[in-house]
């Protein structure tokens, strides 16, 4: 980590008050950030697009048509006389009109699985939107891999995996987040590491493994997915599951941001620097 | 009070603006087939093409179910009641007057009856449909090996791939009747699960899906497995057939390798 001393920081006009810049984030670091926030929009929508095609969850190897296996399920259907868009989870129905199975397009309401601000494209195209996914998967990976290489060798990979005496230090971490009470010190702390470490090894990993599961080449040559995963339809499930738990995790990282002090974080991932808080003098 | 109003109309025209061009509706282009950007993305299918090629060896096999997971009947999709008159007349002769003709880069162009292609040693695999459209189903399959085929008609040196050319209108295009069609390589054609399939759960294969012949190529998804199969062409060369694409929905922007 670099730190400029003060009469650097002065020469550099910056404001007085706040604590040391510091050289936070490397190149390396904050290019596989954008290319996965890139890669990861593109793909979520692209995704979504595909799902469309055939609006189901399954558990198993295959889709119950002649028997039930159906846990999660969004259509259209006829109800007094009027279409209403109907989300059925783990067998329970919801009227989701206007959002899910029913949504609005021109003027009025078409039987789609989500609306046209959720997809990419807008409209209903299958193939385009195969084309985007895969392609965005390739370069996730790509990315992914640049990252693991180049974090190995500068140290962030250590910088990202906690300690196990950081791991003691949950409970009071976890209080002082509910308490929005920050430390900015240049470093991260256990739940932003718990945070990240498990995006990058758990469900980004989980992301890939579950959709190399769907295809039917992949799995003739490692048929061992179908059992890991419990079969192809439950690796969809989960491939699902899993895009919602990034989600998640895209709307808390933004959350945090936003609370931690949202122009400080974004210099730090885009220009590196980042200003910690000042230590307090005896 | 007018200088209100503007921004006022202005901040509506913008919130308009913002619903009706949202942010996906941006990448909406992407769904033309001609554009720049699109033959980039499309890069990606044939990096995937190769690297399936370079990770799977001929023999690796799809995985195959026992009896206890077929669950269901095979489902239906795509075509599933062609109308074109000469189907009809061979189906209403139980596909008696049928013949296979297999043509191209081959040595001797052959032509089979159904009862020849029966006759032949036969293979039964009970394997999972995967759809594009993201389903799976479970069934039985019995046919000859599309290799043993292939192997009588002597296959040129030359030759790449084998084109299934299908009964079946799709749809009526400005020239006329659009018949399915398709194509898989010959690594495909000549894998031991890849088989003419005639037969479907111990039955004969119904109408519905595909019958007299369908193929089944159990490394790659739904679509590439062509139904209502008239005759067989094996080439070195694509572009010939339909709009190029190797397959009627390869034409529409799907990708001919579909091994994902």
């Amino acid at each position: 980590m670099v730190t400029l001393t003060e009469a650097e920081a002065s020469e550099n006009n910056l404001p007085k008050g706040g604590g040391a810049l510091v050289y936070r984030q490397r190149l390396a670091t904050r290019l596989t950030h954008w290319l996965w926030a890139i890669s990861l929009f593109f793909m979520l929508l692209s995704g979504l697009q595909i799902f469309m095609a055939r609006p189901d969850l399954y558990i198993g190897q295959q889709s119950g048509f002649g028997f039930d296996n159906t846990v999660l399920s969004i259509g259209a259907r006829q109800v007094d006389g009027e279409m209403q868009g109907v989300t059925t989870l783990f067998g329970t129905s919801f009227d989701t009109t206007g959002w899910l199975g029913l949504v609005p397009q021109g003027d009025g309401l078409a039987r789609k699985a989500f609306p046209g601000w959720l997809t990419v494209p807008g409209y209903r195209d299958l193939a385009t939107g195969r084309v985007v996914h895969f392609f965005f998967a390739w370069l996730l990976v790509a990315t992914l891999f640049v990252w693991l290489i180049a974090s190995a060798f500068n140290g962030h990979l250590r910088e990202v995996w906690p300690s196990g005496r950081e791991l003691k230090h949950l409970p009071r971490d976890v209080a002082d987040h509910l308490r929005l009470r920050f430390v900015h010190d240049g470093r991260y702390n256990v739940l932003q590491k718990l945070s990240y470490a498990g995006v990058l090894f758990v469900a980004l990993p989980l992301m890939i493994l579950t959709g190399l599961t769907m295809s039917p080449g992949v799995v003739a040559k490692f048929p061992i997915l179908l059992d890991v995963f419990g079969g192809r339809q439950t690796a969809r499930t989960l491939h699902f599951v899993v895009m919602i738990a990034l989600l998640l995790f895209f709307v808390i990282h933004i959350l945090m941001v936003v609370l931690a002090g949202p122009l400080n974080e974004l210099r730090s991932i885009v220009t590196g620097w980042y200003r910690t808080t000042p230590e307090k003098r005896p | 009070m007018t200088r209100l109003a503007l921004s006022r109309r202005r901040f509506l025209t913008g919130a308009a603006l913002a619903s009706t061009a949202t942010l996906a509706g941006c990448f909406d282009p992407l769904g033309d087939r001609d554009s720049t950007v699109r033959n980039v993305l499309e890069t990606a299918n044939s990096l995937t093409y190769r690297a399936q090629r370079l990770l799977l060896g001929s023999d690796d096999l799809a995985r195959e179910y026992s009896e206890s997971e077929i669950r269901q009947p095979q489902r239906p999709n795509g075509s599933t009641n062609p109308r074109d008159a000469d189907y009809l007349a061979l189906a209403n002769q139980n596909f008696a007057p049928y013949r296979l003709k297999i043509s191209g880069l081959v040595e001797t162009p052959v032509e089979f009856s159904l009862d020849e292609i029966r006759a032949m040693p036969s293979r039964t695999q009970i394997t999972r449909h995967d759809c594009v459209e993201g389903w799976s189903c479970i069934a039985k399959w019995t046919g000859a090996p599309l290799a043993s085929l292939l192997q009588q008609a002597k296959v040129k040196p030359a030759a790449r791939f084998v084109l299934f050319e299908c009964f079946d209108t799709v749809e009526n295009g400005f020239s006329g009747p659009i018949k399915y069609y398709e194509s898989i390589d010959l690594r495909d054609a000549l894998h031991p699960q890849t088989i003419l399939a005639y037969g479907l759960n111990g039955d004969v294969l119904p109408v519905a899906n595909g019958s007299p012949l369908r193929v089944r190529v159990e490394r790659q998804l739904g679509y590439k497995m062509a139904k209502y199969i008239r005759s067989l062409v094996v080439t070195d060369d694509l572009h010939g057939h339909g709009d190029g694409g190797g397959g009627y929905w390869e034409d529409r922007g799907y990708e001919w390798f579909a091994g994902i």
